[in-house]
């Protein structure tokens, strides 16, 4: 493909879709947030309520900052798909390629010929959770240290796997409660609860743990090198010298290798609940069973 | 008396947070069980490495889960419990 004026105009638009929300969040951040000094510990600050029937809506920093991220993910897919051609591959259309690739090789290894179709799903779970996460390299508040958030994402997975494991009818659904005896059947609805339950505590656990652990080890440091340093004179005492650099270890752990961790195993355990709770046999069985009466009765 | 209440308040349950995460000890067995068995698959058979190291991830994951309900319920009884406590003492109170 030929690269002219609009070629880099539309790919300097996509870098600016990509990086603005981000740049926006900083500086909402900046103007929302009071300076603070010590260990502050706090949940997601709230904007505005707006009024409902129900229960009032609360427009709270992780919504906010998920839809930021939401615009960075589109921004990146239009950067990287944009100009395609079979014949002239450019670098961000390999990137792209392995991307879709490496997805359709995951789902279809863990959920089988069936569910091939999951990939973009899956794909989407994987780029919102791992650049929510990565949102707190920013400075910004991570969404997915919200319970709220990470819970929506849980109860929509518990939707899916209940609509696949009633994709033999009702009757079977309910029959799956009392499994190997009937006796059973209340620890099996326990189970089944528990699933989008430990799923949305698991991520939230491990992202709100690894910022409360960086918070608090930074105070600690503070402290430290206030003892160590605090008689100097002047200024030389009152730099929190031991803060440059050994927060920053931690942070490669938490924020960056606990972030893209707990995406994939989200998504990883989204495809297992999802193919393992799905009948496929007795799903075959009724297919089979259907397509013999209709032509029979023809 | 009043100070008294609120300051038992506050101290239980900064004691239950602390008693709470005591159930950290438990996935540290686990998952350290857990890598070291994967640390010994992938002595013996070297060429199934990645495999061996997702599952061995995922186990983890899953073996965690137990320490963070644990820390679900100490930062309940950190941030959230204190104030509503206090509040239904006040409350009572009148």
């Amino acid at each position: 493909m030929k690269k002219n004026g609009r070629f880099y105009f539309l790919d300097c638009l996509y870098l600016l879709i990509m990086i603005l929300p981000i740049l926006g969040g900083i500086v909402l951040r900046v103007l929302t947030h009071p300076a603070e000094s010590g260990v502050s510990i706090r949940g997601a600050q709230v904007f505005c309520t707006i009024p409902m029937p129900v229960q009032d809506l609360i427009i709270s920093e992780s919504q906010i900052n998920s839809w930021l991220v939401i615009l960075a993910v589109f921004g990146l897919c239009l950067y990287l798909t944009h100009g395609l051609s079979a014949r002239f591959p450019t670098k961000r259309q390999v990137v792209a390629e392995w991307i879709v690739e490496k997805t359709e090789e995951l789902v279809y290894e863990n959920m089988g010929p069936f569910f091939k179709g999951f990939s973009p799903f899956i794909c989407a779970i994987l780029a919102l959770s791992g650049f929510s996460s990565l949102l707190t390299l920013f400075g910004l508040y991570p969404p997915t240290s919200d319970l709220n958030v990470v819970a929506g994402w849980a109860i929509l997975v518990f939707i899916l796997i209940t609509y696949y494991k009633m994709k033999c009818g009702p009757w079977q659904y309910i029959k799956s409660f009392g499994d190997p005896v009937p006796l059973l059947s209340p620890l099996n609805v326990i189970s089944e609860v528990a699933t989008p339950v430990s799923m949305a505590f698991r991520h939230y656990g491990n992202v709100l743990s690894g910022t409360v652990i960086s918070t608090l080890v930074a105070a600690g440091l503070s402290g430290l090198s206030a003892i160590l340093l605090g008689n100097l004179p002047g200024i030389l005492g009152e730099i929190p010298f031991l803060q440059i650099g050994i927060p920053a270890v931690l942070s490669v752990y938490f924020d960056i290798f606990s972030g893209c961790l707990q995406a994939y195993i989200f998504a990883m355990l989204t495809m297992l609940y999802i193919s393992s709770g799905f009948p496929a046999d007795l799903y075959e069985q009724r297919k089979l069973r259907k397509a013999t009466i209709k032509s029979v009765s023809k | 008396m009043l100070e008294l209440a609120i300051g038992i308040i506050l101290g239980c349950c900064a004691l239950g947070a602390g008693t709470a995460m005591i159930a950290g000890v438990g996935p540290g067995i686990g998952e350290g069980n857990a890598v070291a068995k994967a640390c010994e698959a992938i002595g013996r058979q070297p060429e199934c490495k990645s495999q061996v190291t997702t599952t061995m991830l995922m186990g983890c994951a899953i073996a965690e889960t137990t320490g963070l309900y644990a820390l679900v319920i100490a930062i309940l009884l950190i941030f959230v419990a204190p104030n509503m406590l206090v509040d239904v003492l006040l409350k009572s109170i009148g």
